[in-house]
């Protein structure tokens, strides 16, 4: 038998076959058989959550209240040095300077990366902008969310700010930035769950020292982290109660 | 325990007034007209113990009160009290989340140094193991025109 491991749809996605390479890794440490499935979008993910199929996840703090109060999964580690934040940013031709500037009926573009456009849809609130005043321009990447503002499709958009900060400089000098998040204790997690709990101590050990062999840092490498840093219990807690207070 | 305000910390033309704290605590603070601005992008977010005594804050928090860290940690939450809140507001808060429910609500704080500041303040209980262990309030940047409304209706609630 398999257990399922699955990855936010979120993902970098230049980072797919590092999470492949990251999979046979931890099979090949822990001797346990792990299948990765990479879902299209958040909805199927999470219907796979509710039918009991996953096992392992690299989940994104929107989910992880889910998962811990509902699915009975549990923290193991997160990405040191990482923290999700999200950018408020116009073109740079908008006279605006201020979100409290920004009027109502504007054109909001957005992906569908639910702890982003949560801490983006916060930093709009000191301009009385919320989802009923504002027109939505679903995207399917921040690509596309920096080209509607380029193209004068849309007036303001909501970007990780990791993604903001990669795309080529040519766009960036079109851009203007309104508000930066400095957050710092949301970050996606690495969580274990049913079927897996007994091995959770096998797990984050393997994790803990994936720094110390030279196959452990390649597999590091090729997701883009430094290292894997431990999550206990309390800590994530914390964060769950945090992204509670910012949901209203 | 809870000190009095210290003249010496205060920045700028003050006025005085004694507050009637939860269990018969007073406190004299020194208040000025001075208000910093909330921090864009940021959260300020402190823990509290059942009792509401300080258990955590994080460095925004430490930066907006003025006070240190050290003098946070173990002082009530209403060493941030200002004397334009009614107290009202705060009966509201814990009816709310003794209940184990969320408080969201617009609130002036008071610094150390006299000044203060707006939040938009959300609380919500910390349940461990199905027990209350704590609380933690999460504030985020207030809307001007929330913050103008509530300085017309909070003087009516006294
Ligand atoms: C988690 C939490 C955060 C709080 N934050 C504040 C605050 O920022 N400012 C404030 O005046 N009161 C805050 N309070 C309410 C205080 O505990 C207190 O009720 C209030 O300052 C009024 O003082 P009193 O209850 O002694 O009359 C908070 C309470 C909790 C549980």
């Amino acid at each position: 038998m398999s257990f399922l491991f699955t990855v936010s749809p979120d993902f970098t996605p230049d980072r797919l076959s590092g999470w492949y390479i990251f999979n046979t890794w931890l099979q090949k440490q822990t001797g346990v058989a792990i299948h990765l499935e990479m879902y299209s979008g958040f909805n199927s993910q999470r219907e796979a959550i509710r039918q009991d199929e996953v096992n392992l996840i690299y989940v994104n703090p929107y989910d992880a209240a889910m998962l811990v109060r509902e699915k009975g999964f549990l923290p193991l580690a997160k990405p040191v040095g990482e923290s999700d934040e999200a950018i408020i940013a116009v073109s740079a031709s908008n006279p605006v300077s201020d979100v409290a500037e920004l009027a109502p009926g504007i054109r909001l573009a957005f992906t569908d990366d639910p702890d982003v456009k949560m801490m983006g849809m916060i930093m709009l609130e000191p301009g009385d902008l919320d989802a009923d005043n504002m027109q939505s321009m679903p995207c399917d990447t921040y690509v596309q969310v920096a080209k509607h503002l380029l193209r004068g499709e849309a007036d303001v958009g909501i970007f990780l700010a990791e993604a903001y900060d990669g795309v080529s400089e040519m766009i960036k000098k079109q851009l203007k930035i309104l508000v930066r998040s400095q957050i710092s204790v949301i970050h996606h997690s690495l969580m274990i769950g049913p079927g897996l709990l007994d091995k959770r101590e096998q797990f984050q050990q393997c994790l803990l020292g994936m720094t110390e062999d030279e196959k452990g840092r390649g597999v590091l490498e090729s997701l883009g982290f430094k290292a894997w840093e431990k999550v206990d219990d309390e800590e994530m807690e914390f964060m769950i109660d945090l992204m509670d207070t910012l949901t209203i | 325990m809870i000190n009095d305000m210290n003249p010496r910390d205060i920045v700028g033309e003050f006025q005085e007034t004694v507050l009637n704290l939860y269990g018969g605590m007073q406190r004299k603070v020194f208040y000025t007209g001075i208000e910093t601005p909330y921090p864009d992008g940021k959260l300020i977010v402190s823990t509290t113990d059942p009792t509401g005594i300080i258990t955590h804050v994080n460095q925004a928090f430490i930066d907006m009160s003025g006070y240190t860290e050290e003098e946070l940690i173990g002082a009530p939450h209403s060493i941030l009290r200002h004397p334009d809140m009614p107290s009202a507001a705060f009966k509201d808060l814990w009816d709310t989340v003794k209940k184990g429910e969320k408080w969201q609500g617009f609130v002036k704080n008071l610094r150390k140094d006299g000044g203060y500041y707006w939040v938009k303040a959300t609380v919500v209980p910390n349940i461990r193991k199905g027990v209350v262990v704590g609380y933690t309030s999460v504030r985020r940047k207030p809307s001007r025109t929330k913050v103008e409304e509530c300085m017309k209706l909070y003087p009516t609630l006294f």
